[in-house]
């Protein structure tokens, strides 16, 4: 069964970039949240094996969704990798320090996000 | 990304273009927030996060001039929502421009992904307005904070639980569980409430281990004492301080009691609000932005249907003809259930193309801000109506007609608030804007109570124009349409402004394409309003086919009052026109085979056929040598080359690969109304 990925942007055309980006180097389910929100009720719903989530949404922040995926039993370990326009230095570092995997800086180049992909779901 | 695709940049410029759009409308809000010193913060915010959504999206398609724009303005947008800059009109303005000069790169770049222009000069101004600011406030200091409340927020929720802080504000911890499904509308009517009496800092989902509810830990800044919150919000959630010890109330506030009459209307507007945000939320997901292309090629294949079945209606008939009545009558039934979901289809086809004229009104109020800035005019814009509903299509391409209107309205209508306090006016000029469904048309109407437009004037500039001859006598009307003729508008009525170099015979054009009128009322020193007649689509339209002279033609049955037989004898000429009477009304003739030069006019024939069409109190009776019946058409464009043939809207298919061609209700009326027969030579 294709892996599950879980990509939490606000914007469609990213999500679709991020989604074309993964296509290309393997058969993986994405699941697309529109915000934290939804995200979080896609969680429990759906068995998805790695997070991207970006830091600048509506209505929870990505680190807050962070905090809440490492804090809760159940997804604790999945791979987590925060994808945020470079800006604020320190919501970088404390998107690592919540137990983020990796921080991937847009404009990112495909190949950034697939080496990620690769290396956490193989 | 060399492969992106061009779908992939056409996603791009329809989401930048709604980011920006959404932009545009937060800063008029901001704009007053300016003036009225307080704002906000998530207005602020949203702003913030639009500008930083533009450039993390440019940069991913290689568009470094809009993202380095982008980059400039978030970072001046960043350093107020952080407290570092203070927000005033000015630098309101500075972000009206620099969103503008993204726009024009957005729009650019959808004709040409190449297109470009420079950007360093704006950029430079954002970079000279931040140099000027003043250093940054002293801040509270944040160690009395829980480091793990800390560890969530980002940089602009500290700065909001700083700014908290130092207005010494009540900060508390509020903790409450939902059903899994259904968590967002409830945590939104919570907000809600709180948002009421405070500031929402952040929303932390809680980590706790329970199946099908979820927690939240919301952290609150707020002026009410912890025992008046928690009687506010329901038992079941908890209130806790954030800091061990809290600070003195910083101010004394009534907190509105249950009892009182404003507390259920704030209960009431909680309760709205909860829906609200349901269907708010619900919208994210649930809505998808479809290419207007693909839009109009189901409509073309819901045309086709309607022909197609068209054509099976008539071989009903035919078995019916020959005979097989039974069969016949089967064929029938079963067409008739067609027709039916044919309808439905077709309507809901339809249905998806209607959008709001709020989008359009939104963007006209941005222009009246701009260009009143320009020219030194004080303008208040009125807009009724806004959530009349019009095809997509024609809202797009009413969009440069109605800015041209609005900009002659403005610039050449409006007066000078020191000229107006002269004449007694308010100094505040006015322009009303409204749009208004009758029936199957809208009428959208540009009203200003500047100085009118004064006859006189410009009859003597179309003598001096060479576009009348000196001596020519004109009606008022007449007069009016001199404003609208190729030629009237020069480059010293146009500024740069006033749009692209188009005068208003090319707003003229543009709205009979879209099969619309356009009208002008105007009384000097009190005002001038302009009316746009539009029907609701243009799609496929219910017409009315007859013939004259061996020619077919449609007219859009919307635009038919009545068809009569009128015997010549009944013809009258009053003032050299040709008229009936029609219940105590006299009726304009207008004979269709005159127009089209289609030869010796059916003079002799004893018996003519009249169609009434007109809109409102307005109408003329097209004479014609046959009526044919009433048939559903689709429209199609007649391409660039003919566009402009007056007295012609389109043309129609009618499904047996027959073409007719459409007439231009609109055109021809104001012409025959006006009398003016050098319009036909």
């Amino acid at each position: 069964m294709a892996k599950k990925i879980l990509v939490t942007e606000d914007s469609s055309t990213m999500r679709a970039l991020i989604a074309s980006a993964i296509a290309a180097v393997g058969d993986y389910e994405i699941v697309e949240a529109a915000n934290g929100f939804e995200a979080l009720r896609i969680l429990p719903r759906e068995k998805v094996d790695m997070v991207l989530t970006d830091i600048n949404m509506p209505d929870i922040n990505g680190l807050e969704l962070v905090s809440f995926i490492r804090g809760n039993a159940n997804y604790k370990d999945l791979p987590l990798v925060i994808i945020s326009t470079e800006g604020s230095e320190k919501d970088r570092l404390k998107g690592l320090d919540l137990g983020a995997d990796a921080y991937l800086v847009k404009p990112f180049a495909p190949e950034e996000l697939q080496q990620l992909i690769l290396k956490f779901l193989g | 990304m060399d492969s992106l695709s061009s779908r992939a940049i056409g996603d791009f410029l329809g989401e930048a273009e709604e980011i920006i759009e959404n932009l545009n409308n937060d800063l008029i809000v901001l704009d007053d927030c300016a003036a009225q010193g307080t704002c906000d913060p998530d207005l602020l915010n949203r702003i913030f996060r639009g500008a930083h959504s533009l450039k993390g999206l440019a940069g991913m398609f290689g568009f470094d001039d809009i993202a380095s724009l982008a980059h400039h303005l978030e970072n001046l947008l960043d350093h107020l929502r952080l407290g570092k800059v203070p927000l005033s009109n000015g630098l309101v303005q500075l972000l009206t421009e620099g969103f503008e000069t993204l726009s024009r790169l957005v729009e650019g770049k959808g004709e040409d992904p190449d297109f470009t222009f420079d950007v360093s000069a704006m950029r430079q101004r954002v970079e000279q307005f931040l140099a000027g600011g003043p250093a940054a406030a002293d801040e509270p200091a944040m160690d009395r904070i829980d480091p793990e409340i800390l560890a969530v927020l980002t940089e602009f929720e500290e700065h909001r639980l700083r700014e908290n802080l130092k207005q010494r504000q009540y900060l508390f911890k509020i903790k409450a569980d939902f059903d899994l499904s259904s968590f967002d509308q409830e945590l939104a009517a919570l907000t809600d409430l709180l948002k009421k009496q405070g500031e929402v800092i952040s929303t932390l989902p809680l980590s706790a281990d329970l199946t099908d509810r979820i927690a939240f830990q919301i952290l609150f800044g707020t002026d009410l004492p912890e025992g008046d919150l928690g009687s506010l919000v329901a038992s079941e959630v908890v209130v806790e301080n954030l800091l061990p010890a809290p600070e003195a109330p910083p101010s004394s506030r009534v907190m509105v009691a249950d009892s009182e009459p404003a507390s259920a209307a704030d209960k009431e507007g909680v309760a709205e609000n909860s829906t609200a945000a349901e269907t708010s939320a619900r919208s994210i997901s649930r809505t998808v932005r479809v290419d207007i292309d693909k839009l109009d090629l189901l409509m073309n294949v819901v045309g086709e249907l309607v022909l197609a079945k068209a054509a099976i209606g008539q071989v009903c008939e035919k078995i019916k003809g020959e005979g097989g009545s039974e069969l016949g009558s089967e064929l029938q039934k079963a067409t008739r259930v067609l027709e039916r979901r044919l309808e439905e289809l077709q309507k809901g086809v339809m249905d998806v193309r209607m959008v709001p004229v709020a989008q359009l009104f939104d963007k006209m109020n941005r222009i009246v801000r701009k260009v009143a800035n320009e020219r030194g005019k004080r303008i208040a814009l009125q807009i009724e109506g806004a959530d009349t509903e019009l095809d997509k299509l024609i809202v797009e391409d009413l969009s440069d007609p109605l800015m041209h209107i609005i900009r002659n309205a403005i610039d050449h209508g409006i007066e000078s608030p020191e000229d107006r306090r002269a004449q007694g006016k308010p100094e505040k000029g006015e322009v009303c804007l409204s749009a208004a469904q009758k029936g199957n048309h809208v009428v959208i109407e540009v009203r200003d109570d500047g100085r009118g437009i004064d006859p006189e004037k410009v009859r003597r500039k179309a003598v001096e124009r060479g576009l009348i001859p000196e001596t020519a006598k004109l009606s008022r009307d007449q007069v009016y349409d001199l404003l609208f003729m190729p030629g009237f508008s020069t480059a010293e009525t146009v500024s740069d402004l006033s749009g692209r170099g188009v005068g208003m015979d090319v707003v003229k054009n543009n709205i009979a394409l879209l099969s619309g009128m356009i009208e002008m009322e105007s009384e000097v020193g009190v005002g001038t309003s302009i009316a746009i007649t539009l029907p609701i689509t243009l799609a496929i339209i219910k017409a009315l086919i007859i013939r004259v002279c061996d020619k077919t033609y449609a007219i859009p049955i919307n635009s038919v009052m009545e068809t009569m037989m009128v015997e010549a004898s009944q013809i009258r000429t009053i003032e050299r026109k040709e008229v009936i009477e029609l219940r105590e009304s006299t009726l304009p003739l207008l004979w269709l085979g005159d127009v089209f030069q289609l030869g010796t006019r059916a003079g002799r024939r004893e018996r003519f056929f009249v169609a009434v069409v007109g809109f409102a109190e307005k109408k003329i009776g097209i004479v014609v040598d046959e009526l044919l019946g009433q048939q559903d058409v689709v429209i199609k464009s007649l391409g660039e080359s003919l566009a402009f043939v007056r007295g012609i809207a389109g043309a129609a298919d009618l499904g047996n690969q027959k073409t007719i061609l459409v007439l231009d209700v609109g055109g021809l009326m104001s012409e025959t109304l006006r009398g003016d027969s050098s319009f036909f030579a």
